[in-house]
């Protein structure tokens, strides 16, 4: 674990935190929105808020596979596997737990009878088809840039293999188009009503798309982005560039995590996405509803192994709780305490909306990790 | 199953425990099954009290002053053999800790194996002769069971019921509901290795050090305790769901919070690295070796070299401190310097996607 704890390093931490006090301007007041979920989970799992200064307020963004996938995606998986019992369905493990219609999720479903299993990789579902020629395996895809490749990948193995069985139900999203979302809704574009005043992009997505996309950001919204790897003083060196860049008056795309990220990213894995995928013209997100151009769906040269087609897969709008309030949280509007259904009918065991549903989520994340700071405690240690 | 014709009349063939599978004879109340008890299950857990052969086992009452403590745990792991360990000595271990926890001395254990059919019967031996050797080492007989087959595709291969009965002294009082705020928390070692090395296992991971389950009785250390801390107000075996699950349910139980110091915490650098890779806490890992214990601040000190003295617990660790909380909330503050809850877990702990 060298590696990984020199970047958890408390020390280290505590330098940092004195450097971000001394530099942010007490007269202000900074936002930063961290889009990724990876993010999310490392300020709240190592308490980087406790040592940020009190004018300096993070975001939770949409940035969670899991969280930002709509019920009636799910609905298609369920329906499928308990229609066809000579489906196995497979998928990674925190899409499991996901609520979906009817009181379901695929671990319910499984319970029901379905043939749903948890794999580790895209490869291991293809791997699963190649062992049950006499099963029709169906691998549920989800994620951002960071695993679509792979599953480019298993869908030109399948093609080049010929194998009839497997097939990939593709949930596949894109962060930019997430990020103009956000930037375009009009409390966040009327200026001053939401602070949002620079962005941590996302590390992982990063090292396949590589820096440039974030340019636009920068450029026509003139918000700062500093891509930063998932530790936490990555975290807490990138809140330091970016309140250097409001101080100065910048908006750049920087990179705080040039061990990994470079400008263009990976244009292998870039090239072989753009083979096997193309962009839906409108997805649903759960919490931002339609977003034009934010997913991918198979190309044509692959319909075979695109489940939606081979099953011919209708997907049906669910909407959240009318109550629910993530998509004013993902804009950076509201936070998880202003809603009411907020750790009352709205839990982490009874998610009602995206940001309950996986622990990356805005409003898990504070349920989990930070819900002892919204209640005084009475008194302290006593002895 | 029927063994007329196949074998000369008064003899009986040996069990195959080498090829043989489980049958539905084995659990149909013939003559397979009694063989398969005398030659398997009577064979490895010789004892007075089991050896008579009768429905149930006559016992001694416990000693004046002593009350009795009852303890039953079902067992379903799969894999059924793993690094460190098997169903068998885990079915073992586990009640004995469920008896020593309370600050009873475990006396006897009853066993009841579900097996399906199909199940080889060399595994079947090697678990029962796991919980033999487990039974003995730990001085606690199998002085009663129970056999039943069930079809195949209706089991998982084995499934184990253990059953302890244990004697408390009089007086003794260790229970959930002991904490008061400003009680000093110890873990008896490093968190996670069982939960680990069966994940590993399943999901055959393949890591650089391997990682073996820690299962084991923990009545021993607990009486090396109570003799030099007789005063202990709680004691728990962090099983399923971890420290973290098992800390929420005392605070729960005592309406106390809890600070833990994150740096304090005990957890090998293999299981640290494992729980990383699938985006899994090592706080909500299961241990099967492991116990949590809360006993007065000026008691800690004490305690801790105790439990340091005992080869179960040299890596014993004060790990953080009751506080004073109606809301029942577990806190830690983080080695990164901030400070979070430590939640109840909701569902199963899943590995993170990205
Ligand atoms: S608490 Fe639940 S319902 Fe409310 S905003 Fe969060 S996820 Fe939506």
């Amino acid at each position: 674990m060298k590696y990984v704890d020199e970047f958890r390093d408390g020390t280290l931490a505590r330098k940092l935190a004195d450097a971000i006090a001394r530099e942010a301007d007490p007269a202000r007041n900074y936002a930063f929105m961290e889009f990724c979920g990876g993010h999310t989970h490392a300020i709240s799992r190592y308490g980087v808020t406790d040592l940020l200064p009190a004018n300096v307020r993070m975001i939770h963004g949409p940035g969670c596979p899991v969280c930002v996938l709509p019920i009636g995606r799910i609905d298609m998986a369920i329906r499928l596997a308990l229609s066809h019992p000579d489906v196995t369905i497979c998928t990674y493990g925190d899409c499991l737990r996901v609520p979906a219609s009817d009181g379901l999720s695929l671990l319910k479903a499984k319970a029901r009878g379905a043939d749903i299993r948890m794999v580790y990789s895209a490869a291991d579902a293809l791997a699963l088809a190649q062992k049950m020629p006499e099963r029709e395996v169906v691998f549920f895809a989800i994620g951002f840039e960071t695993t679509t490749p792979p599953t480019a990948l298993v869908l030109s193995q399948a093609q080049a293999l010929g194998l009839a069985n497997f097939s990939v139900l593709c949930n596949h999203v894109l962060t930019p188009s997430a990020i103009l979302t956000i930037l375009e809704s009009p409390e966040v574009r009327e200026l001053g009503t939401v602070p949002l005043d620079g962005f941590i992009g996302p590390a992982h997505v990063s090292t396949i798309i590589g820096s440039r996309p974030y340019a636009f950001f920068a450029e026509e919204y003139r918000k700062p982005v500093v891509i930063a790897g998932f530790e936490p003083l990555d975290v807490m060196q990138a809140i330091r560039m970016l309140i250097r860049q409001v101080n100065d008056g910048r908006a750049e795309v920087e990179n705080e995590f040039t061990r990994a990220v470079s400008e263009e990213g990976n244009l292998k894995a870039q090239g072989l996405v753009s083979e096997v995928f193309e962009l839906r013209r409108s997805f649903e997100w759960r919490g931002l509803r339609e977003v034009p151009y934010s997913a991918l769906k198979i190309r044509a040269p692959f319909a075979a192994w695109d489940a939606e087609a081979k099953f011919g897969l209708e997907f049906v709008s669910v909407p959240d709780n009318r109550a629910c309030e993530c998509g004013a949280i993902l804009r950076g509007v509201k936070t998880p305490i202003d809603c009411k259904l907020f750790g009352t009918v709205c839990t982490p065991e009874n998610p009602m909306g995206s940001c309950m549903v996986s622990s990356e989520g805005a409003c898990a994340a504070h349920y989990n990790y930070g819900r002892f700071r919204d209640i005084p405690v009475v008194a302290g240690t006593a002895s | 199953m029927s063994l007329a014709g196949t074998i000369k009349k008064g003899y009986v063939r040996p069990l195959d425990l080498k090829h043989g599978r489980v049958d539905m004879g084995h659990g149909a109340g013939g003559r397979a099954m009694a063989q398969l008890i005398s030659e398997l299950f009577a064979a490895a857990f010789a004892n007075e009290h089991l050896d008579r052969g009768d429905d149930a086992a006559v016992l001694p009452a416990p000693a004046p002053g002593e009350r009795l403590v009852v303890a039953t745990d079902a067992h379903v792991v799969s894999p059924l053999f793993f690094p460190g360990g098997d169903i068998g000595c885990l079915s073992v271990h586990g009640t004995i800790n469920d008896l020593a926890v309370m600050g009873a001395r475990p006396l006897y254990l009853a066993a009841s194996f579900i097996l399906e059919e199909g199940f080889p019967l060399a595994n079947l031996a090697r678990i029962v002769q796991s919980m033999a050797h487990a039974s003995r080492e730990a001085g606690v007989p199998v002085v009663t069971g129970d056999t039943k087959v069930v079809e195949q595709g209706k089991g998982d291969g084995a499934f184990i019921t253990t059953t302890g009965v244990g004697a408390l002294p009089h007086g003794r009082d260790i229970g959930g509901a002991n904490a008061r705020a400003g009680d000093a928390i110890l873990v008896s070692g490093t968190l996670g290795d069982h939960g680990m090395a069966i994940m590993a296992q399943r999901e055959s991971l393949a890591f650089d050090s391997e990682i073996a389950s820690d299962t084991a009785a923990l009545h021993g250390l607990v009486a090396a305790m109570l003799d030099a801390v007789p005063a202990i107000r709680v004691l728990r075996d962090p099983t399923r769901g971890g420290l973290a699950t098992t800390l929420n349910e005392i605070a729960t139980q005592s309406s106390v919070g809890m600070e833990l110091d994150e740096a304090a915490i005990p957890v090998q650098p293999q299981v640290a690295a494992a729980c990383e890779l699938l985006g899994l806490d090592p706080l909500y890992v299961a241990n099967e070796g492991k116990l949590i214990a809360i006993c007065a601040q000026e008691d800690a000190e004490r305690l801790l070299a105790a439990m340091r003295a005992h080869p179960l617990g040299e890596r014993a660790a004060h790990i953080g401190t009751v506080t004073a909380d109606p809301n029942a909330f577990v806190q830690i503050r983080t080695s990164f310097g901030g400070r979070r809850m430590v939640d109840w877990l909701s569902g199963e702990q899943l590995p993170r996607i990205c």
